[in-house]
């Protein structure tokens, strides 16, 4: 049972199966909200849900407009259940706080080494606490 | 650290200047703890990114401050929409899009935005002095007014954007603080050839290669004409801030903070110094197209940024008593539109078959048609964002050559002013 520890960018509470993506992904263009599917071609994991994931990225990068994305993916219900990051990034952590303000659920954001997720096994059940805790769900 | 209010801006949170101010005051508090500001900086004025249409949580939001009263605190336009509201059948929407793309730029005007609908707010009178502290969105606007207005903001977004015109606020930190400003990389173009220099088609190019090669750095840019123009400028910027995270660059002799190459290192010595090459530019070049030179043009676009007053002139001498074969659009602001019906320019494009596309442009709405194929432009941005958003290839060249390209139906270039 692994634990590890991020800094908190948006608190929550949230858990679901582990999604490492290798490389960065900039929502915006890269993430289609109705699906909440990775929606560009030259992604690794093109086709791949990130719905109910708790979402492990490198970083997020690109345009502004990944607010807005993160938003639809709160309004929609596809957006991930978590979301760790190991650049912090402003852009998505704003998306959901102002899901928040609009009345959507919240989902929690942690930036933290990305190297200590690699510990975890893909798909493994990660639960993260309001104070930024992971650990792995008992099965 | 610790972000620190005034009681003014405790006030705001609590509810002094109603719910719609309160709500921007929580998130803007809530994005300064993110980015670690110490405290708030005032604004003087805003300009809004949020009128383009991702989806309809973007319209309740900006719904939801309107409704509750909010109104803009400082002087605001408002940057593109998902919809021509001028020309509303050239767009390829469905009716639920549509409707909610309109809500969504009408909420922001009835804040009381400037509905200016323009990428280029700078050309329509939205002008910033030199040190002003400022709040906009869009990339190529940011660029701009940082580094040709000498302005200073950061990079907003969508939410962020309108909770800075709201309040009339920012997070104080990044390219509002001086110390932030300096160039910390010099490009060196003095051996790029004068000629080349003196060309439009030179600055996306050199703007295609710094958002690559510098990206977040910030470049003091030796050896460009003192006479380079604001619209070059303008799309040096936007080409660099669509490769690469550019919102400040500094062109030694041209732009105001630097008058020297001392003040735009703010007299630190420079982390590094590159000469730019003809390999390094060609390169550049090369990445704006996608498809093969000497083919067929399925439709030319320009303007992104907006088309200015004297790039139209320029077109208007280009396209006077010829007739374009192919369709072509030039995207611009309505207030620029105005202007160009007064004069009687917009009837001579018309005459010739040019389309002015106003309020929003080819890249960010379905205007093209539908058939897809080749995209001749000048524009470095719409080179690079047209074949991911519109699915069309792209051919990138100078606006001499989009025409002549237009009135033949193929593709002609000049490839010969980039060997030396």
């Amino acid at each position: 049972m692994g634990l590890v520890a991020g800094r908190v960018l948006v608190a929550g509470e949230g858990g679901g199966p582990l999604l490492r993506l290798d490389e960065p992904i900039s929502f915006w263009g890269g993430v289609d909200p109705v699906s909440g599917t990775v929606a560009d071609p030259r992604h690794a994991n093109f086709g791949t849900s990130i719905a109910g994931t708790v979402l492990a990225v490198p970083s997020a990068v690109g345009s502004s407009s990944s607010s807005a994305i993160m938003l639809e993916l709160l309004r929609e219900g596809t957006a991930p259940a978590a979301i760790l990051l190991g650049h912090a990034d402003a852009i998505l952590s704003l998306g959901v706080i102002v899901g928040e303000e609009l009345g959507y659920a919240g989902i929690p954001i942690l930036e933290m080494p990305v190297g200590e997720l690699v510990s975890f096994p893909q798909s493994v059940q990660l639960h993260v606490s309001p104070e930024g805790i992971v650990t792995q769900a008992s099965s | 650290m610790t972000l620190e209010l005034t009681d003014y801006e405790r006030s705001l949170i609590g509810g002094s200047q109603g719910d719609a101010t309160a709500m921007a005051m929580r998130i803007l508090v809530s994005a300064a703890e993110l980015v670690g500001a110490g405290e708030l900086v005032e604004i003087r004025s805003a300009h809004i990114d949020g009128c383009l249409h991702h989806g309809d949580g973007g319209v309740e939001f900006a719904e939801r401050l309107a409704d509750d009263g909010g109104r803009v605190a400082v002087d605001t336009t408002l940057n593109v929409g998902a919809l021509d509201l001028l020309h509303p059948d050239k767009v390829r929407a469905g009716a639920h899009k549509t409707a909610m793309a309109r809500r969504q730029m009408d909420a922001y005007v009835r804040m009381g935005a400037e509905p200016t609908f323009t990428c280029a707010p700078y050309q329509i009178g939205h002008l910033p002095d030199v040190g002003e502290q400022v709040a906009w969105g869009e990339s190529n606007a940011i660029a701009f007014v940082n580094s040709v207005l000498g302005a200073r903001t950061e990079r907003y977004g969508d939410f962020l954007d309108a909770c800075c015109a709201l309040t009339g606020r920012a997070p104080l930190h990044g390219l509002h603080l001086e110390e932030n400003r300096a160039a910390t990389v010099v490009v060196d173009a003095s051996h790029v050839p004068s000629e080349l220099k003196a060309r439009d088609v030179f600055y996306p190019v050199l703007g295609t290669w710094l958002g690559l090669e510098v990206g977040r750095d910030i470049a003091a840019i030796v050896g460009l004409p003192a006479a380079t123009t604001r619209d070059q400028l303008k799309a040096l910027g936007a080409a660099a801030a669509s490769t690469g995270a550019v919102a400040l660059f500094h062109v030694v002799g041209v732009t105001p903070e630097a008058a020297t190459l001392d003040a735009a290192t703010h007299g630190q010595v420079p982390g590094r110094t590159v000469a730019l090459t003809a390999e390094m530019l060609r390169g550049s070049l090369a990445r704006l197209s996608t498809a093969g030179q000497g083919g067929r043009v399925d439709a030319v676009a320009v303007g992104s940024p907006h088309f200015s007053m004297g790039e139209f002139e320029h077109l208007v001498r280009l396209v006077s008593g010829r007739r374009l074969a192919v369709p072509f659009y030039a995207c611009t602001a309505r207030g620029t539109l105005l202007a160009l019906e007064e004069q009687g320019d917009a009837e001579v494009l018309r005459e010739a078959g040019v389309e002015i596309i106003v309020d929003t442009c080819v890249v960010v709405t379905p205007i093209l048609p539908a058939s897809g194929g080749v995209l001749m432009t000048n524009s470095g941005k719409f080179a690079h964002y047209g074949p991911s958003n519109t699915g069309y290839e792209v051919l990138y060249g100078s606006l001499e050559d989009c025409v002549d390209s237009a009135v033949a139906g193929r593709a002609l270039s000049s490839p010969e002013i980039w060997a030396w």
